[in-house]
């Protein structure tokens, strides 16, 4: 599937940020392609939210370039993301629990009337209609997300991806809250959307998971990048090893 | 099986609202609004529900309600404004001195029809501008809107006095006395006319809601029930509007008017005072903030904001520009208030608007606004200002004595809070 003749679809180069001196990432360089996910593991605090903030737009580097397309571009706020195809499925997720799902879907880029007043029927409409294709049995419609289970919120949260036709979708734990059912789903979808030529970065916590739905798994410690591997090159117990000693396994260390 | 038949009584009229799609915390505001209304009127032997006393109670509201609408707004987006009493008295200082000095200076005299829109127009400024800039306070420099409006509580009050020089100014232009209650009303016909307008309009409105959904093919509710909510609307609106001209105006006032005209008055004439153009302001102000709250972007990123400001901001949603916004419309909202109250009294005073803010934020509260944020209703804030009203007004005339209105206001607040919290754990309702 995946296409490595073409430039890479995201290149992150040499990317730092630091929070009053803890460097949070430390010349940290991956690259994505197109149809193709890539894992990223790490213990808590290893700078994997923050690497990838920095190319959702919720943070600057202080150094290093973001390349999409082979194109150096700047990434200043989320909507410079937005504007790249780039969407965000945030560890907390980011969803605004007083209004329902279709307002939470469209936050930010409401589809208006003629009179330019938001137009919630339409909006609505388009929801039923893409939620019926990720997660038929959902509902809840017209309740504040509030009351949705943790694994209907994460399908509202990747709807928004999906509707907006993201080239390059940010995962970040997108089954931590979730129970083994709602997790198959998910699981299922990233396969979906893989093979619709998307680009997935996908944080996650699970070594076994990570080597079942990625290509390869970038693995940090103390903000600096372990190393990039091939998930079928490697095994579990080195992905494990890499995590906890941060060493590369010694049949790949160059 | 008595277990089962005792569960579906209840069950049974909670599917009747349900099928109305009524809010039952409206339902319980309303419920209170009644129960004040009912009992003020057996202590007073029926002078509580007298067209003459419902009609004061409506134009003292006026002032409190359209700032309480804007204070909707404020809560909401999880910031508090304790200067809006100060800031109506700044608004109201600057329109008195433009009309009695300003603009004379200028060469418009007293009297010229250009005053009244030009100083309301200067109010209407002061308030957005001085709103803004503490929005842009609280906002872009993140100061807590608690502090930045309780400095506003004492830097816009003195503003005012300085202004002024402390003076009570008046009277003030003719015009510009119409918005403050009795002194400019719409008439019997007029009414009238408004009343038949807002059924139709609200006919409308439900019907077009209906509409709207089945063409999207969403499910409906019943027939039935729409038409049970256009009758609701249809009656509370007549019946409103029928008090208000039933409060007629005093034969002695009518006989002086005709002698003004040079006419004597006709035996037996008679008429009804009919809506104030406050009260009219106020509509106004609650159709277009209800409209900004529900169908605009702005209205969704307040809500949004207040529900979680993290997710505003990462969806792209300007939050501190939102901020400045949200206090420029209070401080515009300020600003009305302060032509309601001081066109009431047909002078600008030192005093005007003191405490107001205490009473705005009541009423907001009262009204259901979260002061956790992202919740809160347009409508809700309003009914809330009139059972504060009621309240104050009532214990008046029962003959409450001064301090103990004041400690039990206190203690209703506190009260209404406390129901409020009730009500949402045992619905789970945000
Ligand atoms: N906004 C911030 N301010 C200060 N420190 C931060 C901020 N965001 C992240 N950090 C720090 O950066 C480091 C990396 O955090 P994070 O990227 O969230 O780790 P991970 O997602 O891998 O668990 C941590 O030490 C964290 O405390
Ligand atoms: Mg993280």
């Amino acid at each position: 599937m995946t296409d490595r003749s073409d430039t890479p679809l995201v290149e992150m180069r040499d990317i730092s940020i630091s929070f009053g001196g803890i460097k949070a990432v430390d010349h940290v360089s991956v690259d994505l392609y197109p149809g193709e996910v890539v894992g990223l593991l790490g213990h808590n605090g290893a700078g994997k939210s923050t690497l990838i903030k920095c190319l959702s737009g919720a943070y600057r580097q202080d150094s290093g370039d973001i390349l999409i397309n082979g194109k150096k571009v700047e990434i200043a706020n989320p909507r410079d993301a937005r504007d790249h195809n780039i969407e965000t499925i945030y560890q907390t997720l980011a969803l605004a629990d007083n209004l329902d799902a279709a307002s939470n879907l469209f936050l930010g880029r409401e589809l208006v009337t003629a009179l330019g007043f938001v137009d919630d029927s339409a909006m609505e409409a388009e929801t039923r209609r893409i939620m019926g294709r990720l997660n038929p049995n959902f509902r809840k419609f017209a309740a504040p997300v509030k009351a949705l289970s943790g694994g209907q919120r994460q399908s509202v949260a990747i709807a928004r991806a999906v509707y907006f036709q993201a080239r390059i979708l940010i995962m970040d734990e997108p089954t931590a809250a979730l129970g083994p059912q709602e997790t198959q789903m998910v699981a299922e979808l990233i396969q979906e959307l893989k093979k619709d030529g998307l680009g997935i970065f996908l944080i996650d916590h699970d070594v076994h998971q990570v080597k079942r739905l990625c290509d390869r798994a970038a693995v940090m410690k103390n903000g600096e990048l372990v190393g990039l591997v091939k998930v079928d090159d490697v095994t579990t117990d080195d992905l494990l090893g890499m995590i906890i000693a941060g060493k590369k396994p010694q049949h790949l260390a160059a | 099986m008595t277990d089962a038949n005792a569960a579906a009584a209840p069950s049974r009229s909670r599917n009747f609202i349900k099928t109305l799609e009524i809010d039952t915390r409206l339902l319980g505001m309303v419920g209170a609004f009644v129960v004040v209304c009912i009992v003020f009127n057996v202590m007073t032997d029926g002078r509580f529900l007298t067209p003459r006393n419902i009609f004061n109670l409506t134009i003292q509201t006026v002032s409190v309600a359209i700032m309480a609408t804007g204070m909707v707004f404020v809560i909401v987006t999880r910031h508090i404004d304790l200067s809006v009493g100060s800031l109506l008295a700044t608004c109201s200082a600057m329109m008195a001195m433009t009309q009695t000095s300003f603009l004379p200076a200028m060469g418009l005299d007293f009297g010229n029809p250009l005053i009244a829109p030009v100083a309301i127009l200067v109010g209407l400024l002061t308030g957005a501008v001085i709103g803004g800039f503490q929005g842009w306070l609280v906002g872009y420099l993140s100061i807590p809107a608690f502090i930045v409006t309780l400095g506003g509580l004492l830097v816009w009050r003195n503003v005012a006095w300085y202004l002024t020089n402390g003076q009570t100014i008046g009277p003030l232009d003719e015009t510009y006395q119409l918005f403050g209650g009795i002194g400019g009303t719409l008439g019997t016909t007029g009414s009238w006319i408004l009343a038949v307008i807002g059924v139709v309009v609200t006919c409308i409105a439900v019907w077009s809601a209906r509409r709207a959904r089945i063409r999207h093919e969403f499910p409906v509710k019943p027939v039935w029930a729409e038409i049970a909510l256009m009758a609701v609307g249809a009656v509370l609106i007549l019946g409103f509007v029928a008090v208000l001209n039933a409060y007629e105006v005093p034969s002695r006032v009518l006989d002086r008017q005709f002698e003004a005209a040079g006419q004597s008055m006709p035996e037996g004439y008679s008429e009804g005072y009919g809506v104030p153009y406050s009260v009219l302001l106020l509509i106004a102000v609650a159709v277009v903030m209800t409209v900004v709250a529900r169908k605009t972007r702005l209205g969704r990123y307040i809500f949004a904001t207040g529900g979680n400001p993290d997710a505003a901001e990462l969806s792209g949603i300007n939050t501190r520009l939102l901020t400045v916004k949200v206090f420029a419309i209070m401080g515009v909202l300020c600003a009305l208030a302060g032509l309601v109250a001081s066109a009431r009294l047909s002078f600008h005073s030192n005093d005007i608007g003191t405490l107001d803010e205490l009473r705005v934020i009541a009423a907001a509260v009262i009204g259901g606004t979260a002061l956790a944020g992202g919740v809160g209703t347009i409508y809700g804030a309003i009914l809330g200002a009139l059972i504060m009203q009621s309240l104050q007004s009532g214990m008046a005339m029962v003959g409450v004595d001064a301090p103990f209105q004041n400690i039990i206001v206190g203690g209703v607040l506190v009260l209404a809070v406390l129901v409020d919290i009730i009500y949402r754990r045992k619905t789970g309702a945000t």
